[in-house]
């Protein structure tokens, strides 16, 4: 279980290169989001190996979290306020 | 008024799927979370009542599961295979497809399957008319295009929620 | 059995994760980025998700999972659909050998495919 949450730790890492690298503003939003959807699953094999119920709660809001970031984001780039 | 009271039900069921425990407190708490976002957002429950319980309906949505799991495992040995390629395996463009189906829902569920599914991302729906980024372009047609992209999802959907 | 079911589950979800992440950094432009990385982390996260209800079975840490790998089936697409509309409107360049761009074509813009040096 360590073994696995330590390559998803890798794969993290992976999008950390294209946030910080990417030539882009969606190219660092959309590795934002990826990182954060990979924390998400990280939290729930915590919850799984230290017998921590609690944590996957803190996972579901994690994805949810991102997702409204990304879409006011998404709305920002196509230069639509953001009520609409 | 029908809207209101299925998304009462949804709400109330996903309020108890979230907290699990089953103490008086907790159902409490849920009812009067549950009657607040039915009154306030209720109207923009985007699916018909009556289509929620009619039994042909999921029983398609059953069927449907297993050729969406298959389609998806396809598409990520397919996305491995290009990674780990040492050339870049890759010719990919943006086409237009055109689908037959009517509800907002199903066009949304359309565009999700194809996100998901071998070297396809939809990029825009324009009532009708699709944009789809492929990775590697098959057919440049409209038709031949929108065959071979949407054939297997359309067919199942048009069933579910049209 | 389960158990067996539930870790070869989580082992897929991993693996497919890493490699979508490999597929973020490797790949030329941002949609062809998009499509690796939406695809493979999207099935590797439900993998996960389902192997931890799978070892954990109706408690509440499994029945949360679960509707964690809903709710990640249906967001990560839409906002992967959301962004590259968004920087197609917004003008980021598509890779210099893309065969062809009918969305910028039906809009009536300028082309955004790179120019090859």
């Amino acid at each position: 279980m360590t073994i696995l949450i330590v390559i998803l730790s890798f794969g993290a890492f992976f999008c950390l290169y294209r946030a910080l690298q990417g030539p882009s503003i969606p190219d660092r939003a959309i590795a934002l989001d990826i990182m954060a959807v990979i924390f998400s699953s990280i939290t729930a094999l915590m919850a799984l190996r230290y017998k921590l119920a609690y944590l996957i709660d803190l996972s579901i809001a994690i994805a949810v979290i991102s997702f409204v970031g990304t879409l006011a984001l998404a709305k920002y780039l196509e230069g639509r306020s953001l009520d609409d | 008024m029908t809207r209101r009271i299925a998304y009462l039900v949804l709400g109330f069921v996903v309020w108890m799927l979230l907290v699990y425990t089953f103490q008086y407190q907790e159902v409490l708490v849920g009812v009067g979370v549950a009657l607040l976002t039915a009154v306030f957002f209720g109207r923009h429950l985007p699916v018909q009542p009556s289509r929620l319980l009619h039994p042909v309906r999921w029983f398609w949505l059953l069927v449907y599961i297993p050729v969406f799991v298959y389609m998806c495992l396809k598409a990520n040995i397919d996305v491995a295979l290009r990674v780990l390629s040492p050339g870049l395996q890759i010719r990919p463009g943006i086409v237009k497809i055109r689908t037959n189906l009517k509800s907002d829902v199903a066009r949304v569920f359309l565009a999700n399957s194809i996100t998901l599914t071998p070297g396809t991302m939809t990029v825009e729906i324009k009532d009708d008319v699709l944009y789809i980024h492929w990775i590697e372009v098959g057919a440049s047609d409209i038709t031949a295009a929108s065959k071979a992209i949407i054939g297997p999802f359309e067919y199942f959907l048009a069933r579910i929620f049209d | 059995m389960i158990e067996v079911l539930g870790w070869m589950s989580i082992c897929v979800g991993v693996g497919f994760t890493a490699l979508g992440c490999l597929g973020l950094v490797r790949f030329p432009d941002l949609y062809n980025r998009m499509q690796a990385a939406t695809k493979c982390v999207t099935l590797g996260t439900c993998g996960v998700m389902l192997g931890v209800f799978l070892m954990s079975g109706f408690t509440a840490l499994g029945v949360k999972a679960l509707l964690c790998a809903l709710f990640v089936l249906i967001t990560v697409p839409v906002a992967a659909h959301a962004l590259a509309r968004g920087s197609l409107i917004f003008g980021v360049k598509l890779w210099k050998h893309t065969v062809k761009d009918e969305f910028t074509d039906d809009r009536g813009g300028e082309s955004i495919i790179e120019e090859e040096k």
